[in-house]
């Protein structure tokens, strides 16, 4: 019977949206199959700590009258969403779940009114908002009323921005407006093979432009991981993605009146990582795996990485040095030799804005060759989006420390956190070469290939960290295997660090 | 007295004084008493170099610096970092990668010695050390070899020559008659003649074709009868072979140091018994199969086999021994073996110290009666490769994390490699030899275990789960063993340990008191929070740990009243039974020691992840379980199962390698069982077979191509 009622009420929904139908015709499949998904309060319960949940407006319900909705039978209490607070690992959540088994999930005025209350709160009190997000879109019969609680969202999606973290987890269907909510937010998470998010479903896309295309295809969790950029990880399930967000959320401060966090450590600071100085090649045009550096540094080899396939020559994510979340940008040398792209800036400059504004330090790895020519480039805007990196970083006013491990090429150099954008601290391994470019090149241009020993003087002066020690433009060239130690210590002095940018309503940076 | 000029307060190599004391009828003078940098006695090399790679070159490299010896290494470029170039005081490229074109490339390396000025070269094993081509140039130019002559390299290299030497030395060959045989009587004296059992096939079948074993008179009668009618039927030839058969053979080895001056030892005995494709796993020394008669015959044998070719230098006699003590010669082998250091270990002799001695042209000091065997000696073989893969695929990369057992009493780590290191498939996949030693068989076992449990190595596979299981298998402790101990022991195969209901238990109490304490320190904050950190009051869990293909509950509560992340002493409940489980947690730590129920264990975390993932090794093998609270293990029923991928329509290459041949295009038809392509990986060729009759749907690699494990070679349709 009880089973009954779930289908009665979802095809309820089923009749309403034109989202819902396709969501409601796999809803009954999860049901005879497995289902796939857990309920709204499921999740609740695996994301908070046990017995923390302190639950909001049980008992709000829809205030449509119109198409039957008044009817006994198609109220429900709390409507298509659960709101309220818990901790994680003992610290303080706002948290909304919607439930698909009302009305798919669909967003009335009351479901958005309930999140604008907990998001309201968490603003106010200090701590991040986590939206788990698995609706059909709008609901249809109420009309405007559900297109202004969309729009109340955005706006506290837009205020709190900057001021709590803010964590979208998509673990089913999202469209249409609805999908603009997550895009607000700090973190995109995605569930593989249940979870979508588009504009127009695959129907309306096949009736305005012809295309054929599927959900997956089209809003799965691959594209938005590796094609589009919109989600920043997509995990096997829904467990694996509450667990997941369960550890990431350690990471985060609770809002930006708060420092990094700092969790209990047992590796030690001072450790020396031998496996440094020899991890990069020596010749320079063999690539190497950024990511070894970075798991080799990071405590206990512990690294969060965001948008793992995406821009995959630039890498980004958080860890831990000496117990502090930090925030980590490294060059990719292993993917396209580790150049700076348009979707590899955007990436790192989203990435970096966040930490600037959580006040979480940044530890930039640079091998950077140069920014990607070609006309594919230029004519997709590289100068403007890879603006948006160097915006972010002269920005940034939390402590920057850069090591150059390799390649730092012109531009490039400039742009990756480099002693002129405010680094606080900034080191070179021996094997760094900070030039204005390669020496082929430059041998090029400055003898028009008329010096035959030309090359290896260029060589001899300029691939190497020793005419930027020189004027002062890095701080230090360090044995690789004592950069964790440098980093960590340098941490501890720059826990204290203040620094302020002129008077601004906000900067102007370039979109 | 040489010595008087370094006695003085402030020599600063005052140290070495002692190390050379030793070197008693070489003076050499400290450094100090000269004006130079260095000073090197005449009396033994100035420069040395070692014409190897890995730990056989840092080992020789030690001695020299024991003996102060300048040395050079060489190295190809991939080796640019290497340790062996490290320890050096000089390091020479020789060329790329592959070993034909840097470690075996004898021009490169004869350029290397004219330039360096090397007065020795020391081949250490495998690449040039049995080369005489090699051993002639060097002494054309007038470079020592250390090594035995080239007549000896070439007498010994030739099987057939080998053998008459042998035989003309007296040393037991295999005895056996090949020809005709009248009758069956005939086949009777003769098989007494050489003593049962005999192995009787037609000369003319070649390899184990036809072959009978009879192990009396009418066996032999039987096995003649059948065997002649073979022989004319198939062969048409009547020729027999009547051989001695050595049952359950044993691989037994005697070290032999021989010097110019026609002086030769005998330095005991290394049992080399564990063998997989012909390549020795684990070694020991002495074996526990010879009595002292024995071990003496072998010996003696051995020295009349070296003095029969004039050897000098260290060597080796290989022996088959079978099950009644009767040992054959099989060959010998003209260098230092790799399982030297089980000798070393019970004798107190340092070989290569001894081979450079000989090669300078000075006699032994040892006489027969001063080599000793002091308690006992085990080497394990820690290879690059899986195991569970016909004993041992090799595998390569990066080791990320790498620390050698060298806390554990009388540990021996002979390794040329360091964490970071790249293990590649141009050379042997070998990480190290672990020697363990002790008073007894059993205490350098039990410390075997204890090495094998203490050694951390990441990134790469490894076989220490083979090892450890050897090590600990009834029939090794009691010494049973032979040369077909693996395949006997484990018919289908390695499969890793064996876990007993109480392991199990241990296993699955440890990994949930570790996902425990990993809990708890997460909740754990530092400083003063704006919004406090509320604090957990829960003192019981509540899991479900899944551990292969079953799932077990598992309660975990705290135990007294002390209760702190890191220290932990926990109750844990498994199958209704509890367990007592203390440990220091040190969560970033590669080792962790824990004791459950009062049994101490070294286990390792190789990886955990948010969702409840964790490898633990655990007696030597890795275990996946997943960890998960109660609540979240019953909700993962409805988690919708992922659809594997279908593995008989794709060809991935089951290790690292290079693609020597592609035998199909793009729209062929291929049937089951049919070669696809020719990998080859480590001095190994694979062919790689269809899984089904189809269509080939793509190819993904072609000749020449490096490959790595699991990567995409062909599809089918």
């Amino acid at each position: 019977k009880e089973q009954k009622d779930f289908v009665r009420k979802v095809s309820a929904g089923c009749r309403i949206s034109f989202f819902l139908s396709f969501a409601a015709v796999k809803y009954r499949d999860w049901l005879s199959c497995g289902r796939g998904k857990l309920t709204a309060r499921e999740r609740i319960l695996l994301l908070l700590d046990p017995d923390s949940f302190d639950e909001y407006d049980m008992f709000v319900e829809h205030r449509c009258s119109d198409f039957g909705m008044d009817s006994n039978k198609n109220k429900y209490p709390g409507d298509s969403v659960v709101t309220g607070r818990g901790r994680i690992n003992g610290r303080l959540a706002y948290v909304f779940s919607q439930d698909f088994t009302v009305f798919g999930g669909s967003l009335s005025g009351a479901h958005a009114q309930k999140i604008c209350k907990v998001m309201d709160q968490a603003a106010m009190v200090g701590a991040p908002v986590i939206g788990l997000n698995d609706s059909g879109g709008a609901r249809i019969q109420e009309g405007v009323e559900s297109l202004a609680g969309y729009a109340d969202i955005f706006l506290r999606n837009v205020l709190c921005s900057g001021v709590v973290p803010q964590i979208s987890l998509i673990m089913g269907p999202c469209a249409g407006g609805a999908v603009y909510s997550p895009a607000l937010t700090d973190f995109t998470f995605m569930v593989k093979d249940t979870s979508y998010l588009f504009i127009t479903g695959p129907d309306v896309v096949k009736s305005v432009t012809n295309e054929d295309v599927t959900q997956e295809q089209l809003g799965g969790a691959k594209t938005h991981t590796a094609v589009s950029g919109v989600a920043h990880r997509a995990f096997e399930n829904d467990i694996d993605a509450l667990l997941n967000l369960r550890e990431f959320f350690n990471y985060l401060p609770l809002s930006n009146r708060d420092p990094a966090p700092v969790c209990e450590c047992h590796d030690p600071s001072d450790r020396l990582v031998p496996e440094l100085d020899t991890v990069v090649p020596v010749e320079s045009t063999k690539a190497y795996d950024m990511l070894d550096i970075i798991h080799s540094i990071a405590d206990e080899r512990e690294f969060f990485e965001i948008m793992p396939s995406y821009a995959r020559n630039i890498v980004v994510g958080f860890a831990r040095m000496n117990g502090r979340t930090v925030g980590i940008v490294g060059n990719q040398p292993k993917v396209a030799s580790g150049c700076l792209d348009i979707n590899s800036s955007v990436k790192g400059a989203r990435f970096v804005r966040f930490c600037d504004a959580f006040n979480i330090p940044l530890i930039t790895f640079v091998d950077v060759p140069g920014f990607l020519p070609g006309t594919a480039q230029e004519y997709g805007g590289i100068i403007r989006h890879g603006a948006k990196l160097l915006f972010a970083f002269a920005e940034a006013t939390v402590p920057k420390i850069t090591i150059i491990t390799r390649k730092a090429y012109g531009g490039a150099y400039d742009v990756m956190s480099s002693k002129h954008l405010r680094g606080d601290a900034n080191y070179a391994w021996p094997t760094a070469e900070v030039a204005v470019m390669g020496a082929k090149g430059a041998v090029q241009i400055i003898f028009r290939g008329k010096e035959a020993n030309a090359e290896a003087e260029y060589v001899d002066k300029f691939a190497n960290p020793f005419p930027a020690a020189m004027r002062g433009f890095v701080d230090d060239i360090i044995q690789p295997s004592t950069t964790r130690v440098r980093i960590c210590h340098d941490l501890d002095v720059l826990a204290s660090k203040t620094q302020s940018s002129p008077w601004k309503k906000h900067a102007n940076i370039p979109l | 007295k040489q010595w008087d000029k370094c006695l003085k307060q402030d020599c600063p190599f005052q140290w070495q004084r002692k190390e050379r004391m030793f070197l008693e009828g070489e003076k050499i003078a400290c450094r100090s008493s000269q004006d130079s940098y260095c000073f090197f006695s005449r009396q033994t090399f100035e420069k040395l170099l070692i014409a190897n790679r890995g730990e056989i070159a840092c080992r020789v490299i030690k001695t020299c610096k024991k003996m102060g010896i300048r040395t050079v290494a060489i190295h190809s470029d991939v080796d640019a970092n290497a340790v062996h170039v490290k320890m050096a005081d000089e390091a020479v490229c020789v060329g790329p990668a592959p070993t034909s074109k840097s470690y075996l490339n004898m021009d490169a390396i004869m350029e290397v010695i004219k330039k360096t000025r090397a007065q020795a070269v020391h081949p250490g094993y495998g690449f040039l050390s049995e080369n005489k081509e090699f051993a002639r140039r060097l002494a054309s130019e007038g470079v020592t070899f250390i090594g035995p002559d080239t007549h000896a390299i070439q007498a010994m290299g030739d099987k057939i020559e080998s053998k008459l030497l042998a035989k003309n030395a007296k040393v037991n060959t295999i005895p056996g008659f090949d020809g005709v045989v009248k009758d069956a009587d005939e086949a009777v004296r003769i098989a007494r003649e050489i003593g049962y059992p005999v192995m009787i096939k037609a000369s003319a079948g070649g390899g184990g074709k036809g072959m009978r074993i009879a192990w009396d008179d009418e066996e032999t009668r039987e096995g003649f009868r059948f065997s002649s009618q073979e022989a004319a039927s198939s062969f048409g030839d009547d020729r027999l072979l009547i051989e001695k058969f050595i049952d359950n053979p044993r691989h037994i080895e005697i070290q032999v140091l021989a010097d110019k001056h026609g002086n030769a030892l005998w330095l005991n005995e290394r049992e080399c018994s564990i063998q997989r494709r012909n390549q020795k796993v684990v070694e020991e020394a002495p074996s526990t199969f010879l009595d002292p008669e024995t071990r003496r015959a072998m010996g003696e044998q051995a020295v009349a086999l070296a003095k029969a070719v004039k050897y000098s230098s260290a060597g080796t006699v290989e022996f088959l021994v079978d099950s009644s003590k009767n040992f054959y010669f099989l060959e010998m082998n003209t260098r230092l073996q790799v399982e030297h250091p089980v000798t070393e270990c019970i004798t107190g002799l340092d070989l290569v110290q001894e081979m450079i001695r000989v090669a300078k042209g000075y006699p032994l000091r040892h006489k027969q009666t001063d080599i000793p065997i002091n308690g006992w000696a085990v080497e394990c073989r820690v290879y690059a490769e899986d195991p569970y893969k016909s004993f041992g695929l090799p595998s390569i990369g990066k080791l990320s994390q790498y620390q050698e057992p060298l806390h554990v009493p009388s540990v021996r780590v002979d390794s040329g490699i360091q964490q970071g290191s790249d293990i590649s498939i141009y050379y042997d996949p070998m990480i190290s030899k672990l020697i363990t030693y002790g008073s007894n068989r059993a205490e350098a076992l039990k410390r075997m275990e204890e090495a094998l449990d203490n050694y951390v190595i990441r990134g790469v596979a490894h076989n220490i789960s083979l090892l450890r299981e050897v090590i600990v298998h009834p029939r090794f402790v009691q010494g049973d063993i032979s040369t077909k101990f693996l395949p006997e022991v484990y018919p289908d195969g390695f499969k890793g340990h064996k876990l007993t209901d109480l392991e199990r238990r241990e296993l699955l109490a440890t990994a949930a008191s570790l996902y425990v304490a990993e809990q708890l320190r997460s909740q754990r904050f530092l400083g003063t929070a704006r919004i406090p950190v509320a604090k957990s009051k829960r003192s019981s869990w509540e899991l479900s740990v899944r551990l292969g293909d079953g799932i077990y509950p598992v309660a975990v509560s705290k135990d007294g009243s002390s209760f702190s992340p890191c220290l932990v002493s926990q109750q844990v409940e498994v199958d209704g039974m509890k367990l007592n489980v203390t440990s220091e947690w040190n969560l970033a730590s590669p080792l962790l020691s824990v004791t459950v129920d009062g049994t101490q264990r070294t286990i390792q975390r190789l990886s955990r992840n948010a969702s409840g993932d964790t490898n633990i090794q655990f007696l030597g093998t890795v275990y996946k379980l997943q960890i998960l609270t109660k609540v979240a293990a019953e909700l993962s029923k409805y988690m919708p199962e992922k659809a594997a991928e279908d593995t008989s329509s794709i060809l991935r290459s089951p290790m690292p390698g290079a693609v020597v041949a592609v035998s199909v295009n793009p729209g062929d038809t291929v049937s089951e069982g049919q070669e696809i392509c020719v990998i080859e990986a480590m001095k190994m060729q694979n062919s790689m077979i269809a899984a089904k009759t189809g269509k080939v749907k793509a190819v993904h690699c072609k000749a020449g191509d490096t490959v790595g494990e699991g990567d995409l070679l062909v599809e089918l349709e």
